[in-house]
């Protein structure tokens, strides 16, 4: 997959706004690739760039300097009805058109290969189908736009976007506005789609969890005007993706690839051993409690977790004593009394 | 790209049989009563024992008749295109102020030229002078409509863009009187006299003018159906999808003005229609798809403006009062109608 030709290559591109002689650079010095077959996720934070990338890249807003070149020829040479066929998007903006019924508004995604009354040829229907099946909308055909959820409605415009039948589909945060089965339905829809009809797909997203899970690569956009691309993985080790999203009062977590909210403990005084699935989540409520795991054996209180028939078995042990719960609210209690302090932080703090 | 629902067709089928219904009877009523058996006789022979009769048909009712059907066709595909194109459920000719625009253009003529250039001399001029009126209606419409565009890609909020419009309407207006404070009693009484709108103006060399230039603006029109419903989607969508924004906005400035300009030239301001009866089309069909909506918006158009001019002539009565109050009177209470009933807009709109 790496050994392939890019789709989309940029050479030393600088993107950002340019209005009555003066220029405001949001982002230098890009030099990015999108292949055929990967998912991309561009990540970073709320004002980092994101939309304006996006916006250069599909050809809404010219580029400061250096070029995009799609299929090795340069962006802004592209006609507008060639650039059609090569590059679809899905965005955030609002439609206007709830009196068209979903069919209509995938049916539209055939207009650069319709002709001058947008008369749909046998070809065209096949491929309107096919995107119908793929993302999986025949039932809602016949609904009209404005009568679709608001993760119904996103599923509409990814089938038009397949229907315009483009080797490369960008996404403007696609998952905004869904919950969370909307979510993943959708992220897996993508990975799905760059897999099996060989798309080069970048997508904008502020779902760090599941563009780690889903990505081939992901590109970090720093607020500096920098991207780093790579594989999840890589970023994640490296240290890079922490970086991108450093921020007081929560931190990122290498071995479970998760967000901690919360404040970390300078005196952790618990270890934890155990079975793996419950210990995640006994750690998660101790974190929420304020009171800190440590990762060293000999720390003064020890809790050894088992897994039981309906959840889970704990034996705390500390100064000798040993007591044994079987939920975690129990266990949180028992805490208390044992580390009167931490509660007590936790309410001043 | 429409699955023909059974139900939509048998609207359209129904709106046509109408549309032929309110024609026939639209040459039958009138201040003379004409059996209707001559009036069968002169329309498709063109004979007719009774000279008279013979007179009225062919050069009154007929002429009349074909001129609400155009003005009910340009005025609500011109008031269509409008809405999509601003994506503004009040958008419409006399709304954002278009049709004063071409108001601008006659009052040039009317006024400015002297006692010379009175609707009368103009008649008298014949050909050349109907093109001289039409040129700068849709001049003026023209004129006002692209100062709307330029204002509408810098505001993006339509109560906003909708506003400007109504003050840009209320200048040009403003113009159109300081040019009446300044001119001759004979020459305000033409204008006044036009402002009130008449479908019965419009014969002989004007009717094929104004016919070619309607047809011209309505085939304008249905050939951006394809832009237009890319519009739909939204300006990024449009592009994404190949479309040339701008030059889609040029054809579609062009098809208003010709239709607003024209028909405002030689019928006057006729109000409302450009914004209601795409809004009734869209509810009695149920789509937003201008490749159904175009032909059936002219349908619409056309059973209003013909039923509007029946109403005009007070069927019975020997006294017939301007198209302009009939349609205000029928079409003001629909427009409230759609803002009362937000759901209809939503649906369009949002």
């Amino acid at each position: 997959m790496k050994n392939q030709k890019a789709i989309v290559e940029t050479c030393s591109l600088a993107i950002g706004y340019r209005s009555s002689g003066t220029e405001r650079i949001v982002a230098a010095g890009l030099d990015l690739q999108l292949r055929p077959g990967s998912l991309v996720c561009l990540l970073g934070s709320n004002g980092a760039g994101k939309s304006t990338l996006m916006r250069t890249l599909s050809g809404l807003q010219p580029a400061l300097t250096g070029e995009i070149t799609i299929d090795d020829r340069p962006l802004h040479a592209l006609k507008p009805a060639e650039l059609a066929q090569k590059l679809s998007l899905v965005l955030t903006d609002r439609i206007d058109a709830g009196n068209l019924t979903a069919r209509e508004v995938v049916a539209l995604g055939r207009t650069p290969y319709t002709g001058w009354l947008g008369t749909l040829t046998k070809d065209d229907h096949s491929r309107i189908a096919q995107s119908i099946e793929q993302t999986g909308i025949g039932p809602l055909l016949d609904r009209h736009m404005h009568q679709l959820s608001d993760g119904e409605r996103q599923k509409v415009m990814l089938a038009r976007a397949l229907a315009q039948d483009t080797p490369l589909i960008l996404l403007d945060e696609p998952t905004a506005h869904l919950d969370l089965p909307n979510r993943v339905e959708m992220m897996r829809l993508l990975h799905t789609l760059a897999r099996n009809m060989h798309k080069a797909i970048l997508l904008s997203t502020h779902e760090l969890d599941l563009a780690l899970q889903t990505a081939d690569e992901l590109w970090l956009m720093h607020p500096d005007g920098k991207i780093l691309a790579g594989l999840p993985e890589d970023l994640v080790l490296s240290g890079a993706f922490e970086a991108t999203f450093a921020r007081n009062g929560f931190s990122f977590d290498r071995t479970t690839g998760t967000f901690i909210i919360h404040q970390p403990v300078d005196n952790a005084q618990i270890y934890l051993e155990g079975a793996e699935k419950p210990l995640f989540w006994v750690r998660r409520a101790l974190q929420r409690e304020g009171l800190g795991v440590s990762s060293y054996r000999n720390a003064p209180c020890l809790i050894s977790i088992s897994e039981a028939e309906n959840g889970f078995e704990a034996e705390i042990i500390f100064q000798n004593q040993q007591v044994k719960v079987s939920s975690v609210q129990a266990l949180i209690g028992q805490m208390h009394l044992l580390f009167p302090s931490s509660a007590h932080s936790r309410m001043t703090s | 790209m429409t699955q023909h629902t059974p139900n939509r067709s048998w609207t359209l089928l129904f709106l046509g049989i109408l549309a032929i219904a309110l024609f026939c009877l639209d040459i039958m009523l009138g201040s003379v009563a004409i059996p209707f058996r001559e009036v069968f006789r002169i329309v498709t022979t063109g004979e007719s024992d009774n000279q008279a009769w013979l007179f009225i048909i062919e050069k009154i009712r007929l002429p009349k008749a074909i001129t609400a059907i155009l003005a009910g066709c340009g005025l609500s595909v011109s008031g269509l295109q409008m809405q999509t194109l601003f994506r503004n459920p009040l958008a419409g000719p006399s709304e954002l102020g278009i049709t004063a625009g071409a108001g601008l253009g006659v009052a040039a003529v009317m006024l400015a030229g002297g006692g010379s250039a009175s609707m009368y001399a103009i008649s008298q001029l014949g050909i050349s002078g109907s093109w001289l009126i039409i040129g700068m209606a849709s001049l003026g419409s023209a004129g006002v409509l692209a100062l709307i565009l330029l204002i509408a890609g810098r505001i993006r909020d339509n109560v906003i863009l909708l506003i400007v419009g109504v003050m840009i309407g209320t200048i040009t207006l403003s113009i159109i009187s300081i040019w009446q404070y300044f001119s001759q009693p004979e020459q305000l009484q033409e204008y006044i006299m036009w402002t009130f709108g008449s479908l019965g103006g419009v014969t002989g060399y004007h009717l094929y003018v104004l016919s070619g230039v309607v047809t011209g603006g309505l085939l304008l029109a249905f050939a951006s159906s394809k832009s237009l419903n890319a519009l739909l989607l939204g300006e990024n969508y449009a592009r994404s999808m190949g479309l040339t924004v701008g030059r889609t906005r040029l054809v579609i400035m062009l098809s208003t003005s010709l239709l607003t300009g024209s028909i405002t030239a030689f019928c006057g301001p006729i109000g409302f229609v450009g914004i209601a009866i795409p809004h009734i089309t869209r509810s009695l069909l149920g789509t937003s798809n201008h490749r159904v909506l175009i032909p059936a918006t002219c349908l619409t158009g056309t059973v209003l403006l013909l039923l509007c001019d029946i109403i005009a002539q007070l069927p019975g009565s020997q006294t017939v009062i301007p198209i302009n109050v009939v349609t205000s009177l029928l079409g003001a209470p629909v427009v409230i109608w759609i803002i009362v009933r937000r759901n209809n807009l939503r649906s369009s709109f949002s």
